[in-house]
């Protein structure tokens, strides 16, 4: 037999090569997805919608939730750069605070339903039978309801109007989606060798679910959980557009977009920028989550 | 005169990671009524090559950038891929089979549908006599109880009598060449035994040539009149079967012929002669020859020029290579 | 286990696996896919039993049934002295830690989500066989045994090609120093120029730790090359088992003849002067086999006494058995 040509190592007497030049996941992410303009523009609405929520206080020095009237119902001046409300209160620092209460509502919401969804549709993919039918023909139930008459009767049955009611009431919602594409995404990873193989090593079902079948099947979730957000933020401003949600002071878009309503034709502004601001926040989420989907796996594009 | 004539085909792929050359300055012939073999591992641009051809190149991302392919005196790369020129050769003149036959038919149209579809188009048959040669088709690649049979969809079919669909419609317009893309490596080995008897047998009694594309050598040893094996998007070695499995002289045919387990061969006498290391990522490669990082016989010379052109080592018999193992 | 008196590693006894079809809501049964129908074999140990067959013939599942994926429908598997084929899912844990296995596609049997290491590290961390500190030198002694750089344990399956992948398979299969290997199709799914690479590490692995192994494929030319033993299969059972070099000198069995003549040679000369038997017709559905010999609608010397019995796989002396009533 010819000497072998490979440089060799020692090891390398059964023809070990190097493996190519390391491609690394992450680069291809970062490349992708800021590859495409709408995907950073996306990108940068959310930053500044972050931003602007953390360091709220520093960007206004009017409180959100302190009355001024005899400063009601301005229009844009110096002072005021949008105007005030009927209370008096500076729209552009109530939109400000608001990106908080809309953030903190659009995350725990999604998070909460993410984490119940994902356990009831592993658990439905992995034990089959029984199981299976009862987690999905009870998602099947919540799907059936139309999602604003699901959260207005959940909120309407708990009263009060909290911020963690909201959260409860919108999380609730979306409980079921994320445990049907959970399941559905567990069921195909299970049809893969490597889950076999799994199983002949000696590995216990348990330890396949967690190692082998949810690293697999969670890309689907991180898109649905970014695209979740903007879902959530537009479910709360219809609740509050409705009264059920937020209760003022507490600063919430849809609230003032519905209280800016009686003044649509004096006071345009009202409504309008909240109302802005929360196509904004939609659109931004929307597109980070596009954006996230066609880094992390393009084939999932028309499936999300 | 070559019935068709492939000269210094190029067709180039522009993907994020740089420039592949899939296939890169291919020339081969096809005599009529001739069987050749292409030869080659996966991503050795032997589809790539054959598609080029077919003018089915899907651009972006990939085009053919030089070359000629000449068929009945014209060149098909003057052609547009989707012009009317074109559209009347392929499927007629030039028609090819592909390795999954499920996924190249139209699972929701009906075999008669598929099959009589190019005969009106191609032959100007009506529906009547189209129907018939359809039939006629069927029957003679095998398919039982034809007349019967025609009315079902591919999914009714097994993959072997899908493949046999696949061929009749090859064969509806009288073609000039068949260019069969894998056409047995979905398949059994008996039911390959069976389709590949079945072709060799259409294409000696139509007068057709065919061009059989594939990764076994002994697919191609039985039929093939002449081969060519190509690597990393080069033809590396052409020539007469006899003399490919016989004398073979370029170290990578060399490698694969030892490398491969043959019938026969008494458990535990012979100790297979891997070839060694990787085949090449085709993106952005050297200058030099593409095997030489896993070639036994390199010499000086191939680290320094570059890639040889094929020159003639014997009677239609053609190496790329600086070195010639002619004692092997 | 009392191995000097039994160098049987494994018996298969009239193992078959039938799996159901239901229809309906109430998941009622209509028929059954007889993937194996009554078949038997027995590997000795240091040896490489081969199956071979077309797809759709059982291989597969027998192999399975041998790692004890699917419970067999009946029969019995004796793996080192132990019937394995009716233990509980939580006694058979300790006998798989003495069988790898390795797969067809080097793709689709790693886990994309795990580094190599992690993929070969498993078996041991599962069956306890090696502590934290250890588990690194120990996955780094595997890597290199067969043929792979240490340094890429990191690397996730996609950084690898399909050879090395397959190399990652084996090495996992290699963990627990098992006693015997299934080996599903190794190289069915690699590059011509990698086949070689891994049948000779197979062979090469066999001598120095003394596997054993029961390699399932598809192509006679690779299984006749590598096995000791070669059993084939046509829809279930088995038609034919043979040395080796015996079965291809002298196979009895109709429908081995036909494969063996349907296999290529790259050898044109030869080929010129090889006669192909053709087979006629198609392999029939397992769900409704035929009756009698599974073989007998395609089979050339088949008389109207072969569509009556099941032929028995008897011995026709020289450890060659043959189910045919013809031979």
């Amino acid at each position: 037999m010819p000497e072998n040509p490979v440089e060799s190592k020692p090891d390398d007497a059964m023809g070990a090569i190097a493996a190519p030049p390391r491609r690394s996941e992450w680069r291809r992410f970062v490349r992708v997805f800021f590859g495409r303009k709408l995907y950073l523009i996306g990108f940068i609405i959310v930053a500044i919608i972050v931003f602007t929520a953390i360091f709220a206080p520093l960007l206004t020095s009017y409180n959100p939730e302190k009355n001024d009237l005899p400063a009601r119902l301005q229009t844009p001046n110096a002072e005021h750069w949008l105007g005030t409300d009927q209370m008096g209160r500076d729209i552009l620092c109530r939109i400000i605070y608001g990106t908080r209460v809309s953030l903190i509502i659009g995350f725990s919401a999604v998070f909460a339903s993410t984490i119940a969804g994902t356990i009831m549709g592993l658990a439905a993919a992995h034990y089959g039978g029984w199981v299976f039918a009862v987690i999905m023909r009870v998602a099947d139930v919540l799907m059936a309801l139309p999602a604003i008459i699901l959260m207005m009767l959940i909120a309407g049955m708990l009263k009060g109007g909290g911020i963690w009611i909201v959260v409860f009431a919108l999380g609730f919602g979306g409980i079921a989606p994320m445990c049907r594409m959970m399941c559905g995404q567990a069921l195909s990873v299970k049809q893969n060798d490597y889950v076999m193989a799994a199983r002949a090593v000696g590995m216990s079902n348990w330890r396949i679910m967690w190692t082998q079948i949810f690293p697999n099947a969670y890309p689907p979730l991180i898109v649905g959980l970014t695209m979740g957000i903007g879902g959530v933020v537009l479910g709360e401003a219809g609740l509050s557009f409705l009264g059920i949600g937020v209760q003022a002071p507490t600063p919430s878009w849809g609230g003032m977009v519905m209280d800016g309503q009686r003044f649509l034709l004096t006071n345009p502004l009202l409504s309008l920028m909240p109302g802005l601001a929360i196509m904004l926040l939609v659109f931004g989420f929307n597109m980070v989550g596009d954006g996230v989907r066609d880094a992390i796996d393009p084939r999932l594009r028309g499936v999300i | 005169m070559a019935l068709l004539d492939v000269q210094e085909l190029q067709t180039y792929f522009h993907t994020e990671y740089g420039l592949v050359k899939a296939a890169d300055k291919v020339t081969f012939h096809v005599n009529e009524g001739e069987i050749i073999g292409l030869v080659g591992e996966s991503g050795c641009g032997k589809s790539v090559s054959i598609l080029s051809v077919m003018r089915l190149i899907p651009s972006p991302p990939g085009e053919t950038v030089g070359g000629k392919v000449i068929f009945e005196g014209k060149d098909l790369l003057k052609y547009q891929p989707n012009g009317r020129e074109m559209r009347a050769i392929r499927g007629s003149k030039l028609t090819m089979i592909f390795q999954e036959p499920m996924t190249s038919l139209n699972p929701v149209l009906t075999v008669s549908r598929q099959l009589t579809e190019t005969l009106e188009l191609h032959l100007d048959m009506d529906k009547r006599a189209a129907r018939e040669r359809a039939i006629e088709l069927l029957r003679m690649v095998g398919v039982p109880d034809a007349p019967r049979r025609i009315d079902d969809y591919p999914h009714q079919f097994s993959g072997g009598m899908r493949q046999r669909v696949m061929i009749a419609m090859a064969l509806s317009c009288n073609p000039a060449v068949i260019f069969a893309d894998e056409p047995t490596t979905a398949v059994d080995v008996t039911t390959q035994a069976q389709l590949l008897e079945l072709m060799k047998d259409l294409v000696t009694r139509l007068n057709t040539s065919l061009v059989i594309v594939t990764h076994n050598l002994g697919v191609v040893a039985r039929y093939a009149e002449r081969i060519y094996v190509m690597y990393a998007g080069r033809i590396i070695e052409s020539g007469r079967s006899e003399d490919i499995f016989g004398h073979p002289r370029h170290p990578y045919t060399v490698g694969l012929l030892n490398s491969v387990p043959r019938l026969g061969e008494r458990h535990g006498t012979r100790k297979l002669i891997p070839i060694y290391g990787l085949p090449p990522n085709l993106i952005n490669m050297p200058q030099t020859c593409a095997f030489l990082p896993r070639c036994t016989e390199k010499i000086g010379k191939c680290e320094k020029e570059p890639w040889p052109e094929l020159r003639a080592v014997g009677d239609d018999h053609y190496i790329s290579c600086y070195v010639d193992i002619k004692g092997k | 286990m009392d191995e000097s008196q039994n160098d049987m590693i494994v018996q298969v006894k009239n193992l078959k696996m039938y799996f159901p079809i239901t229809r309906g809501l109430l998941r009622r049964k209509v028929a059954d896919i007889k993937a194996v129908d009554d078949i038997s074999f027995e590997i000795k140990r240091n040896e490489t039993m081969g199956l071979v067959g077309e797809s759709g013939c059982g291989k597969t599942t027998t192999g399975r049934c041998v790692l004890r994926l699917y419970e067999p429908t009946s029969g019995s598997i004796i793996f080192t002295g132990h019937d394995i084929s009716k233990m509980p899912e939580r006694k058979i844990q300790r006998y798989r830690k003495d069988m790898g296995a390795i797969w067809q596609d080097p793709f689709g049997s790693l886990n994309p989500r795990q580094s190599a290491g992690g993929i070969v590290g498993d078996p041991l961390k599962v069956h306890h066989m090696a502590d934290k500190s250890e588990l690194k030198d120990k996955v780094a002694e595997l890597f290199r045994i067969v043929g792979l750089d240490p340094d890429m344990m990191d690397r996730v399956p996609h950084e690898f090609s399909g050879g090395q992948r397959q190399r990652i398979g084996v090495a996992r299969a290699l963990a627990c120093s098992p006693s015997l290997i299934i080996c599903d199709e190794p190289i069915s799914a690699l590059d011509v120029s990698i086949q070689a690479q891994i049948i000779n590490l197979l062979e090469e692995l066999q001598e120095k730790l003394g596997l054993t192994y029961l390699f399932i494929a598809h192509d006679l030319a690779v299984v006749q090359h590598i096995s000791d033993r070669v059993g084939v299969m046509y829809l279930g059972r088995i038609m034919e088992i043979a040395d080796s070099w015996e079965l291809y000198e002298n196979p009895l069995h109709p429908y081995t003849k036909a494969l063996l003549s349907a296999i290529p040679i790259p050898d044109p000369v030869a080929e010129k002067t090889r006669t192909r038997i053709v087979l006629k017709g198609e392999v029939p559905s397992p769900v409704a086999p035929p009756p009698g010999c599974h073989f007998h609608p395609r089979c050339q010397m088949a008389i109207p006494e072969c569509s009556q019995a099941r032929p028995p796989l008897r011995d026709v002396g020289n450890g060659h058995y043959v189910a045919c009533i013809r031979v």
